[in-house]
């Protein structure tokens, strides 16, 4: 099992990238409106989604650590949160990539980008948070708690965004995909993307677990001290 | 060989109360009573030092300062921001104020005294986001006529209306802002970690209590304040109950 993930993960990860990058750039036609431009959509949507499933990992691993203290689930929830962030800030740089020839700026107060944002900043305070506190228990259970506060504050920002910018206008979003080539290369990149955050997800978890087992290990020293008391 | 026996039947009695529930629930105050005790025993301390909202008030003060020497002496810029900044410079300083309130628990270990008492972990968290909200209230209280002497701003719809927006703004703060604090300061970094934390999610208060604010300020017309006001009162109601929920795990040794 553990063989077949270490190869699995990473030749479907890559796999599924190169074909739909080929179904993608090659084959899928270009989009009515914005021609050629359109095709990052096969990168940026992927991520988007990418970011929610490890967000949504990290809330669930940290429910998980603060009900039954496991260190796995602590585990999980520091790799997943740190694979999102990375998905977050490619979906943050390929959305202003985009933004620039189609909606003429590079950023734009539409509530998906501000609320992606924030939680990209949200995130990398909870990862400096793991970074700042040196003790295992505390750092797991304070990460735990800042992850469901941050996980919580993601609709309300989407609601208060939505309407603060409601006088605006708004801008529209490309019309919904219409040639199944195009759903196609969407398709297998988010899943070559899904792959890619399992295989990392996994790699990292294994930095995590080797730490924890590094940190939680008794100072040999002490061992023989503390058994020695009643 | 009686006595030994009569040794460890008291022994394990003494042993045996503690780890009864019914024992152990009482000497615990009621939730109200305790949170008062918290609240008084914070006033107390900060009427002996008077440091905190002090150097709180004269931070803020100074932050309006600085945001009319960053824009220039435009009078109508300046007037139309003023919600803005009166909003930032609350934010900023209260930073200040909510490490502080922790600071002083942190030190000479009295967290460990509060725990010892056995209080209520929920009384801590209410008791001391009361205190920073009243703080930062009475910090929006002093901002506002000095804003409205730096920008220039003129309070259409009168003081009255103006309370709601300051009191539930400032409540957004403090409800995050005391768990956060209470992470902090017993990290190593405090002062850099509290508004890293703390920023990201306040946006959403922080959007709703500067369109409230300014609409109070520049009057109404489409009826939007209402629906802000209910948007700053959901964010402080999913806030007061999952912090004060969560406290007791980040308090706990």
């Amino acid at each position: 099992m553990r063989r077949v993930l270490d190869f699995g993960l990473p030749a479907m990860a890559f796999g599924l990238l190169i074909i739909g990058g080929v179904v993608g750039l090659a084959i899928a036609p270009p989009e009515r409106d914005m021609g050629d431009v359109y095709r990052i959509i096969y990168v940026h949507v992927p991520a988007a989604l990418g970011a929610l499933i490890a967000y949504t990992t990290t809330l669930v691993a940290s429910l998980v650590y603060l009900f039954k203290s496991s260190w796995a689930a602590d585990a999980i929830a520091e790799s997943s949160a740190e694979v999102g962030v990375v998905l977050n800030g490619m979906l943050l740089i390929t959305g202003s990539i985009w933004g620039r020839p189609t909606w003429g700026v590079w950023w734009t107060w539409d509530p998906r980008l501000t609320t992606a944002a924030i939680m990209f900043f949200a995130f990398v305070g909870y990862l400096a948070l793991r970074r700042f506190v040196d003790a295992p228990e505390k750092r797991a259970t304070w990460a735990s708690v800042v992850a469901i506060i941050v996980y919580v504050d993601i609709p309300i920002v989407w609601f208060s965004v939505r309407w603060w910018n409601s006088l605006h206008q708004l801008q529209s979003s490309p019309n919904t995909i219409p040639d199944p080539m195009m759903k196609l290369a969407l398709r297998l990149n988010a899943f070559a993307l899904l792959f890619f955050f399992l295989w990392f997800t996994r790699q990292r978890y294994r930095i995590a677990r080797t730490r924890q087992r590094v940190e939680l290990m008794e100072p040999p020293a002490l061992a023989p001290a503390m058994g020695g008391t009643p | 060989m009686n006595n030994a026996a009569e040794n460890t039947a008291a022994s394990m009695s003494v042993a045996r109360t503690p780890s009864t529930t019914t024992e152990r629930e009482r000497p615990r105050l009621g939730l109200l009573r305790a949170t008062f005790g918290i609240i008084a025993k914070d006033f107390l301390l900060e009427w002996r030092g008077r440091a905190r909202i002090n150097a709180t008030i004269f931070f803020a003060v100074l932050t309006l300062l600085l945001f009319s020497f960053a824009v220039g002496p435009h009078h109508a810029i300046l007037e139309q921001n003023a919600p803005g900044y009166l909003w930032l410079a609350i934010m900023l300083a209260s930073v200040m104020s909510l490490g502080e309130s922790q600071r002083v628990e942190a030190e000479n270990a009295a967290l460990e005294g509060l725990r010892l008492l056995a209080l209520d972990p929920r009384a801590i968290y209410l008791g001391k986001s009361i205190v920073n909200m009243l703080f930062l209230m009475a910090l929006a209280l002093v901002l506002v006529p000095v804003s409205i002497a730096l920008y220039g701003t003129t309070i259409r719809a009168g003081m009255g209306p103006l309370f709601s927006p300051l009191l539930l703004g400032t409540a957004a703060i403090s409800a995050p802002g005391t768990l956060y604090a209470a992470i902090a300061v017993q990290a190593r970094a405090r002062d850099v970690l509290l508004p890293l934390l703390l920023f990201p999610i306040l946006i959403p208060g922080l959007l709703a209590a500067v369109k409230a604010t300014s609409l109070v300020l520049t009057g109404d017309p489409m009826g939007e304040l209402v629906s802000w006001t209910m948007l700053l009162g959901a964010f402080n109601v999913v806030y007061w109950i999952l912090c004060g929920l969560l406290f007791g795990r980040v308090i706990e040794e």
